[in-house]
């Protein structure tokens, strides 16, 4: 499994920079958005997979009985992915607003 | 008291949360905003006496024990960075009462501005590297508004490079952390120091530590990651500008002092070496780049550039006297830098212009603004015996706005004696726009002529920084 998803990550890493190097704004918004699903991938594949057994801890035990799932990545992902929608949702507004503001012109340079 | 090390956190929350109660009601807003940063201010100050008495203070959330929950610290470098930050909070608050005008007040100014400096503060005291990430965002999310607010067209033009070049550094910080967990399996920041020195595969820990500096070093405007400062800390009102010349920039710095101090420290040579050339990079191109500019945001903007290299380059140098340097002097550079964005403001209100060709006459008809200007040029004359060539092309700079602001009659107003060019300020607003002025004045003054106390923490800053032992320790309570 982990060498697929790295091989989907770096794919979605490259796309993002594709994205990010065009003059259009929205397609650099894009881009960013793309490149924070990679890392949140990344940060997923960096845990370890483990198929098919949740994090359960038995009734009366102390320590789960088999290999499980790293929780904690899923965690770190979890968070990730919220701030990440509250950054993106205010910088599609804020493009938005430029857009209506200064027009349609790319980026402009300095 | 018991959770002293929280407050600083929790004082900006409940006030902004607290502000936005009455959103639309600038004065409740503007009351409620003041108080916040009076008690912030105490609780800060409270908090540094505590640490320098008792040593370096850890607090666990949940009673999680540290490596496992997240740990707040507060060693020297944080308690000096969070009292300079609850110093700048208040001041800079006090100047925006006459400064920021009532739409932007009215639409939540002071909440915003809370919730920044908890988002400053959160980051100086957290010691879980993932916690640092989150405290981040907070900060960028609020900046983000700050900056944007008022919807004028060079705001969100600059807001668009500086939302998006921070969203890709966020990206990297991310990255990082994430290779982080995945080589040592935990996020403790105390822990990850003991961990990383017993990886197997060394090189891949420095490889990781370029994330961290790439991120940290977008976030403090270094060569050559600083295109989005100059482009966007002109826009705002002068308020916003201020706290943001003040204390967004030294995060970065600091984020950077504490990555390269406590985490990565197994290949100086090759990693400190890096740092060193981008620290004199970014001292060089800083001047270089003030030197083109006419607009006293804009200059002022490239010094902080510059200025961030000399704080780098004591990190760069890794000897406990560079180290001192470097909390020294960024405890000064924001007291001036601050204070001279505030000067700069208080100069427009009177001229009309942040132009040095429409500036003018302040010398003959406001004598003691121009001490308090002479007062922080005399600064740049300090750095000059730093680092003659780049200390040079700073003061070039600063004399250019001098001539221009000061000394040369106004334009148009040329044989005027009455002083008729300027526009009125009611005393009011005077008091409320020269109080901080004089405040941040009056302790630069006092660091320069009695540096001994400021010489003293820097120096227990700077040995808690080349030794982590006691940090590791206070954190994981061994």
């Amino acid at each position: 499994m982990e060498p697929l998803l790295a091989i989907v990550v770096g794919v979605l890493f490259s796309t993002a920079i594709y994205l990010m190097m065009q003059r259009n704004l929205i397609r650099i918004v894009i881009g960013v958005i793309i490149l924070s699903n990679a890392v949140n991938l990344l940060i997923f594949t960096l845990g370890r997979l483990t198929r098919a057994s949740a994090p359960l801890i038995p009734y009366g035990q102390n320590v789960p009985l088999e290999d499980i799932a790293n929780p904690l990545p899923q965690a770190l992902v979890l968070t990730a992915i919220v701030i990440g929608f509250g950054l993106f949702a205010f910088a599609l507004v804020l493009t938005y607003r430029t857009y209506k503001e200064i027009g349609t012109k790319p980026v402009k340079e300095g | 008291m018991d959770h002293l090390l929280t407050l600083p956190v929790i004082i900006p929350l409940l006030t902004g949360a607290l502000g936005f109660l009455f959103y639309k009601n600038g004065t409740a807003q503007r009351w409620i905003g003041l108080a916040g940063t009076v008690a912030l201010l105490i609780a800060s100050i409270l908090l540094l006496v505590d640490v320098w008495s008792n040593g370096i203070q850890a607090e666990q959330f949940g009673n999680w024990p540290a490596p496992f929950g997240i740990s707040f610290v507060a060693d020297l470098l944080s308690s000096i960075m969070i009292t300079i930050s609850g110093v700048m909070g208040f001041v800079v608050a006090v100047y925006a009462v006459a400064d920021i005008d009532k739409t932007r007040e009215k639409f939540g100014f002071y909440p915003l501005y809370h919730i920044l400096l908890m988002g400053i503060n959160g980051t100086f005291l957290t010691g879980d590297i993932f916690n640092m990430y989150v405290w981040f965002e907070v900060m960028l999310i609020s900046s983000f508004v700050l900056l944007a607010l008022g919807n004028s067209k060079a705001q969100l033009d600059g807001a668009v490079k500086y939302v998006i070049i921070n969203l890709v550094g966020s990206a990297i910080f991310l990255m990082g952390i994430g290779f982080l967990y995945g080589l040592t399996g935990t996020l403790n920041m105390a822990e990850l120091s003991v961990r990383l020195n017993e990886v197997d595969n060394a090189g891949l820990v420095t490889t990781v530590s370029m994330f961290f500096m790439v991120s940290f070093g977008i976030k403090a405007a270094v060569f050559p990651l600083f295109f989005w400062l100059p482009a966007s800390y002109h826009t705002p009102p002068v308020a916003i500008s201020a706290i943001f010349a003040g204390m967004l920039t030294k995060v970065g710095v600091y984020t950077l002092i504490r990555a390269f101090t406590l985490l990565f420290t197994q290949e100086v040579a090759y990693t400190h070496h890096i740092i060193l050339w981008i620290s004199g990079l970014t001292m060089l191109i800083g001047v270089l780049g003030a030197a083109a500019q006419s607009e006293v945001r804009r200059i002022l903007s490239f010094h902080i550039i510059s200025q961030i290299g000399y704080m780098i380059m004591g990190l760069a140098l890794y000897t406990p006297l560079a180290l001192i340097g470097s909390v020294f002097y960024i405890v000064h550079h924001i007291i001036v830098k601050t204070n001279l964005f505030l000067v700069g403001g208080l100069a427009r209100k009177l001229t009309g212009s942040y132009e040095l060709k429409k500036m003018g006459g302040l010398y003959r008809y406001y004598p003691w603004l121009t001490l308090i200007y002479a007062a922080l040029e005399i600064d740049s004359y300090w750095i000059a015996g730093v680092a003659l060539l780049v200390g040079l092309l700073t003061l070039f700079s600063m004399t250019k706005i001098w001539m221009a602001a000061f000394w040369t009659p106004l334009p148009g107003y040329e044989n005027d004696t009455t002083g008729a060019g300027f526009n009125k300020i009611s005393r009011r607003d005077m008091f409320l726009l020269v109080f901080p002025i004089v405040t941040l004045a009056t302790l630069t003054i006092i660091i320069g002529l009695y540096p001994e106390p400021f010489y003293e923490l820097s120096l227990k800053a700077a040995e808690d920084l080349l030794d982590p032992t006691n940090y590791i320790n206070a954190v994981l309570g061994k």
